[in-house]
């Protein structure tokens, strides 16, 4: 275990390492000049140059990008352009709303998800699990801006049940969490039903209903666990799928995240709030990943580490 | 289950209601955040009337309006060759910490600016200045290295705003979000992304100023979710203005009456043509590109947001030509033009357009013109940076400014020719994108900037008058249009329309602006 906890963190900072070069050449490379965005139209060539050379953007590729290995080696992820403030901070400050908007969306898609995956087993070939996995199709496949403006739009402009946007209480989390959660509800809603179609299958369940259980008890007892911690081993992964999603969430739903923060810091041509939060992000999906595969065999011990 | 259904019905019940407000107390709503406060640093659309609320400059503007007022100064004398200027501070101006303003302060803050290390953007609009002098505690004096009548304005301008020492070093290189000045109001409360809340500042020096106690701004809200807010009397002030995808339908609605502001923009969108280069080395090719372009049918397209524009200077500067004819739309006349010039075969060259929209439709209905004329503009629809790299590099004959365009710094016809009509802007990685340099009218805008003396002002806004008559002729640039700014304000918000499109205070003049009740 330990030998395998070790080998994974090598992996994580090779990754870490290649996301942070990848990311810096492409800020690099950008036809796009932060000196220049950072003074303005106004100032003259002189103040340009100035406010280049103390961001050090007059230096080669390789000296700026050594430089911030070797800050961020002793965990230093630079300053802002635009706010003067360390990365740190700033993303420190944002990072509780993008967790709680996570655990809310990670809420609604097991809610929604497994809800209609076991109700589409349960209806199996019936017009209930067709409609349902059709439901589940769109679910996958619609853009998150859409649904996240078609939600505001229903539930909060046109029935006012919820605030328009905005952070503060429950009720500002519920749309953006829906909207982020919704993709997933997809993918669990079909995977629920394949796992749940499999279980009801297995002799043990024909065991519990000939030993005279009730179907109630059947289906909460035996079946649901079984079928439902393959499922719960994959929220892990998901973490991925979200840090996609948090920066249109976020942006429609004016959530004050990280994905905000990234988004106005492209804009800016903000570069160490960009890759600060790149590696956070790429930090989140490493972790996620990482717990996914300690929990796989807990749950299936057929599944070893290696 | 149950439960879940309880805890929702209640956050309903706390976090839905409309929120009751107190008077003098308002909310704004801002796309953007706030990135700093810092005078020497902001200068942005979000920052830039929240730092003139917090701080104070030696002069300011009578709020709605262009006109200089002494503001930290009591009052100012310059010298009679225009190269001194001394200003006699106000007793009693305190920073929120409780200490008084001083000469040493105004000194400080300026040299803060100049020093390469704070990375200010501000630090060229104080080229003029020499050595600064404090003469005594309330007394501080600039000599210059030449007459400069725009100084006055640049002591308005953010970057010269005074802030304390003590502060700045307190918040060790985070001054942006600790700021500390003797302005209007204070910061209450500031959690980073989501809201800044000021309150009045009860020691404030000037009389009946701030006239609310308190304003919200908030941060994050898409234009279109504020305006839906607003409708709902959730916001007070749409800080972005009314999104341009709403503008007809809600200029449409009666029950918007009264509610939304119009105001004029320090602001011109042009052409430019590259002077040095063929064709439009040849001023008869230009001034046919001027008469080829229909602007009412470009201000139609853009839904009417903007005035037809006849000349460089926008309406509201001083110094503006009124009876200025301009080029009239006349095809015909253009193609006689072309014919003279020798090319009544046709040309063909570049149209360089920013990439977002409305740009590229502008550019299209420009090429459309022009096709009418005779020129085959083909369309170069790029990422800004680049569009700014090809005006600056001379590599781009023809250019629309939208969303590059200037937009005055102050008040002052000068701002709108240095770098992009005089020949210091005719550089390599300079704004002067038509290369237009003509020493004659270098010379009369240094004669015209030399007239200190603010009882000859009439005349230098002549001079300059003359400046920009000649440069219409030269014709560098096909002027468009002028952009006007919409915005919306609640009903209980009151005060004069011209405080929520302050051609200074952009975009709203939060010291000046009343609620009814």
């Amino acid at each position: 275990m330990a030998a395998y906890l070790a080998r994974r963190l090598i992996q994580a900072i090779l990754i870490l390492f290649g996301v942070s070069l990848v990311t810096f050449f492409l800020l690099f490379v950008l036809p796009a000049d932060p000196a220049r965005q950072l003074a303005g139209r106004s100032a003259t060539i002189e103040t340009v140059e100035s406010i280049r050379h103390e961001l050090g953007l007059d230096r080669p590729f390789h000296v700026q990008y050594l430089r911030y290995l070797g800050a961020l080696a002793s965990g230093d992820l630079g300053r802002s352009y635009q706010q003067k403030t360390n990365v740190s901070t700033l993303i420190a400050a944002r990072l509780p709303a993008t967790l709680l908007l996570m655990v809310g969306a990670i809420f609604c898609e097991l809610l929604i998800g497994l809800t209609m995956g076991i109700a589409a087993a349960l209806r199996r070939g019936r017009i209930t699990d067709q409609l349902l996995m059709i439901v589940s199709f769109v679910a996958v496949s619609a853009p998150q801006f859409v649904v996240g403006v078609l939600l505001l739009y229903v539930f909060a402009v046109n029935l006012g049940w919820f605030p328009i946007g905005g952070y503060g209480s429950f009720a500002h989390l519920v749309l953006p969490a829906l909207t982020l959660g919704i993709l997933g509800a997809g993918w669990y809603a079909r995977m629920m039903r394949s796992s749940m179609v499999d279980v009801l299958r297995q002799d043990y369940m024909r065991t519990a209903k000939a030993k005279g259980l009730k179907p109630g008890v059947v289906l909460a007892v035996h079946a649901l666990p079984n079928a439902i911690l393959p499922i719960i081993a994959m929220i892990g992964i998901d973490i991925g799928i979200f840090m996609s999603g948090i920066v249109v969430v976020e942006s429609v739903f004016g959530w004050p995240g990280i994905g905000q923060l990234a988004w106005q810091a492209i804009q800016q041509i903000d570069i160490p709030i960009i890759m600060g939060v790149t590696l956070v992000s790429a930090c989140a999906i490493i972790i996620g990943n990482l717990i996914a595969d300690l929990i796989a065999p807990l749950i299936d011990p057929r599944i070893k580490l290696r | 289950m149950r439960n879940l259904m309880l805890a929702t019905a209640t956050a309903f019940a706390l976090g839905v209601c409309a929120p009751a407000f107190a008077a003098g107390e308002i909310v704004i709503t801002y796309k953007d955040d706030v990135s700093t406060l810092d005078p020497a640093i902001g200068y942005d659309w979000q920052n830039w009337s929240i730092i003139k609320s917090l701080f104070d400059g030696l002069m300011d503007y009578k709020p709605g309006t262009t006109e200089l007022v002494p503001d930290l100064a009591e009052s100012y004398e310059i010298s009679e060759d225009g190269k001194t200027f001394t200003f006699k501070l106000r007793q009693g101006a305190k920073f929120t910490n409780g200490r008084e303003v001083t000469a040493e302060d105004v000194k400080y803050s300026i040299e803060r600016v100049l020093d390469p290390a704070t990375q200010s953007p501000g630090a060229g609009f104080f080229g003029s200045i020499d050595t600064i002098e404090v003469v005594d505690p309330h007394t501080i004096r600039f000599n210059l290295n030449r007459p400069d009548a725009t100084f006055l304005h640049v002591m308005a301008i953010n970057f010269a705003h005074v802030v304390p020492k003590e502060a700045v070093e307190a918040a060790a290189g985070d001054f942006g979000h600790k700021p500390v000045g003797s302005g209007a109001y204070k910061v209450a409360e500031w959690t980073l992304g989501q809201r800044l809340v000021l309150e009045k500042n009860p020691d404030y020096w000037k009389p009946d100023t701030p006239k609310l106690d308190k304003i919200t701004f908030e941060f994050g809200q898409e234009p279109n979710v504020a305006l839906l807010r607003l409708q709902r009397g959730e916001v007070d002030v749409l800080g972005d203005g009314i999104p341009p995808a709403q503008f007809l339908e809600v200029k449409e609605d009666p029950q918007f009456a009264g509610q939304i502001v119009e105001g004029g923009q320090l602001h011109t969108g042009y052409v430019t043509m590259n002077v040095k280069t063929k064709p439009f080395d040849d001023v008869r090719v230009r001034r046919a590109v001027n008469m080829a372009i229909n602007k009412d049918r470009i201000v139609r397209i853009i839904n009417n947001r903007a005035v037809p524009a006849n000349q460089p200077l926008p309406p509201s500067m001083p110094g503006y030509i009124k009876d200025l004819k301009g080029y009239p739309f006349d095809p015909e006349g253009a193609k006689k033009l072309l014919a003279e010039a020798g090319y009544a075969d046709g040309i063909a060259t570049e149209l360089y357009v920013y990439n977002t929209d409305p740009n590229p439709r502008i550019a299209q209905a420009i090429q459309q013109d022009l096709a009418a004329i005779g020129i085959n503009a083909e369309i170069k629809s790029l990422a800004q940076a680049n569009v700014i790299a090809a005006g600056g590099d001379g590599s781009a004959p023809m250019i629309w400014s939208g969303g590059m365009a200037w937009i005055a710094d102050f008040p002052d016809p000068s701002n709108f020719y240095g770098p992009i009509l005089g020949c210091g802007g005719a550089v390599q990685g300079g704004w002067n994108w038509s290369w237009y340099c003509n020493e004659e009218l270098d010379k009369l805008a240094a004669e015209a900037d030399s007239i200190t003396d603010p009882a000859r002002a009439a005349e230098r806004e002549k001079m300059w008058s003359e400046i920009y008559r000649k440069i219409v002729e030269d014709a560098p640039w096909a002027p468009v249009f002028n952009e006007q700014r919409f915005t919306m304000r609640s009903k209980r918000m009151g005060g004069d329309d011209s405080l929520y499109v302050d051609p200074v205070h952009i975009p709203v003049h939060y010291d000046a602006v009343t609620v009814n009740e």
